[in-house]
């Protein structure tokens, strides 16, 4: 028993020699400053970490101590802060894969309008071009139908031409005729047989 | 009046209740026992509150504790492989273990775990019973391969066996020396000079302006036993799971 009661004993040693050396005169100044190991009962056995004496109760409760520790960590701390990590782990797993998922999706998004849209420009473009052939076909058929329109009228035009030309020709003759009676009458004074000057024109005209 | 200083005095171990000798070894409950346990409650609480909103954004304590989780679960896995991974809390305990106290150890006047070469030896026992426990457990006598190095001439194997098994036995006795002697020399280190800073202020005035100089390698001790803290941790932790990584992997 006295040998662990040392330390505690020796403190009070220590300092009861310190306060017993102040009173001395002179010193003051010069205080009684120690530097170093003190004498050796001043320490028990010495050298504390080598006070074989404090060992066992060193030992039994950093034993007890690190055993506690241990388990505490292992059972309760550890798989707490795993659990939390765990979680954080997962839910950015998740995150990721859910903004994979709509990565794909808004892809498949794009890539459809884009399909959408080449079906779209292509359905222009055949319209158009549908488009465009009814109206040069309508165009080309109504531009038939006024030519041949105008064709007929350019016949009938030139049948109404060839007729009155064909009948001014008869009233030529006739007006020749005529002309011809009333020259012969007027150098001759007398009036020829119409038949003579029938004759005489048609030979006229004839030639 | 006189001041005391010393610096071993920070190391002291005393009894907060003494439980007498049962079976002849005395026992108590120690100023480090007291620290242990705080040390315990300040990590499981700081873990615990810290991931009590569960958010799924972190805020500032929660990314603290997922960033141990995710430091110490990366340094396994890196080391050790994913099959390493159910070494996890163990490596984890360790690193955290050792961390606080470290850190706890820098808070003035209070008690540095892991300067007592008795803590940081019974640490690395825990590690080296374990690799050596699992190794045969998992693989048999396959494990005994650790000590013989494939392609070697028949001549040389003997001492290579020989050379590997005292590489191994040094293990656990470079793991517990180097965190126990840079917390000790650290801690003293910083004492010592804080002292001078005391002792020099006590002679007058030129004395005050000079303890500037030993004020400014306070500081700067102080600074490199922060590195130092987290340092010490993290290689006990990385180490650790080397030691375990040839408990999974026997044989070179």
């Amino acid at each position: 028993m006295s040998e662990t009661h040392g330390p505690a004993g020796t403190f009070i040693i220590a300092q009861s020699g310190g306060a017993a050396e102040a009173p001395v005169p002179g010193t003051g100044t010069h205080s009684g400053v120690e530097i170093g190991v003190p004498p050796a009962e001043a320490h028990g056995a010495g050298f504390p970490p080598f006070d074989a004496t404090t060992f066992p109760s060193q030992l039994i409760w950093l034993a007890i101590a690190f055993v506690g520790l241990y388990l505490l960590m292992s059972r309760i701390a550890l798989p707490r802060i795993a659990n939390i990590l765990e979680e954080r782990h997962d839910r950015i797993a998740d995150d990721i894969e859910e903004a994979g998922k709509l990565k794909a999706e808004s892809e498949a998004a794009a890539k459809a309008y884009e399909q959408a849209l080449v079906g779209a420009r292509g359905k222009a473009t055949s319209i158009a071009t549908s488009t465009r052939d009814k109206l040069a076909a309508e165009a080309d058929a109504s531009r038939k139908a006024l030519e041949a329109e105008l064709a007929t009228k350019l016949a009938s035009a030139e049948a109404t031409i060839a007729a009155t030309k064909t009948s001014a020709m008869a009233n030529v003759r006739g007006i020749a005729v005529d002309a011809a009676g009333a020259i012969v009458n007027q150098l001759t004074g007398d009036a020829p047989a119409p038949q003579a000057v029938e004759a005489a024109v048609d030979k006229a005209i004839g030639s | 009046m006189a001041v005391e200083i010393d610096p071993i005095h920070q190391f002291q171990i005393f009894n907060i209740v003494d439980l007498g000798a049962p079976g002849g070894v005395h026992l108590g409950f120690t100023n480090s026992a007291a620290f242990m346990f705080g040390i315990v409650a300040v990590i499981f609480f700081f873990l615990t509150y810290a991931t009590r909103g569960r958010t799924l954004v972190p805020g500032r304590l929660q990314s603290l504790a997922e960033l141990s989780y995710e430091f110490v679960a990366s340094t396994v896995r890196t080391t050790a492989g994913n099959e390493g991974m159910k070494f996890f809390p163990l490596v984890f305990s360790l690193f955290m273990f050792v961390l606080v106290a470290n850190f706890v150890g820098m808070i003035p006047y209070s008690f540095t775990v892991t300067s007592h070469i008795v803590v940081t030896a019974a640490l690395a026992l825990v590690v080296i019973g374990t690799v050596i426990i699992y190794g045969f457990v998992r693989h048999g006598t396959h494990f005994l391969h650790l000590f013989v190095p494939s392609g070697v001439p028949a001549f040389l194997l003997p001492f290579m066996v020989v050379i590997e098994l005292i590489s191994f036995l040094s293990r656990p006795i470079s793991l517990s020396l180097r965190l126990f002697a840079n917390m000790l020399a650290g801690h003293i280190a910083m004492k010592v000079f804080a002292g001078f800073i005391v002792m020099m202020t006590a002679g007058g005035f030129a004395g005050f302006l000079g303890a500037v100089l030993p004020l400014a390698m306070v500081v700067a001790l102080t600074a490199l036993e922060f590195l130092v803290a987290f340092l010490q941790a993290y290689v006990f932790a990385v180490l650790t799971c080397i030691y375990l990584n040839d408990a999974l992997h026997p044989g070179h």
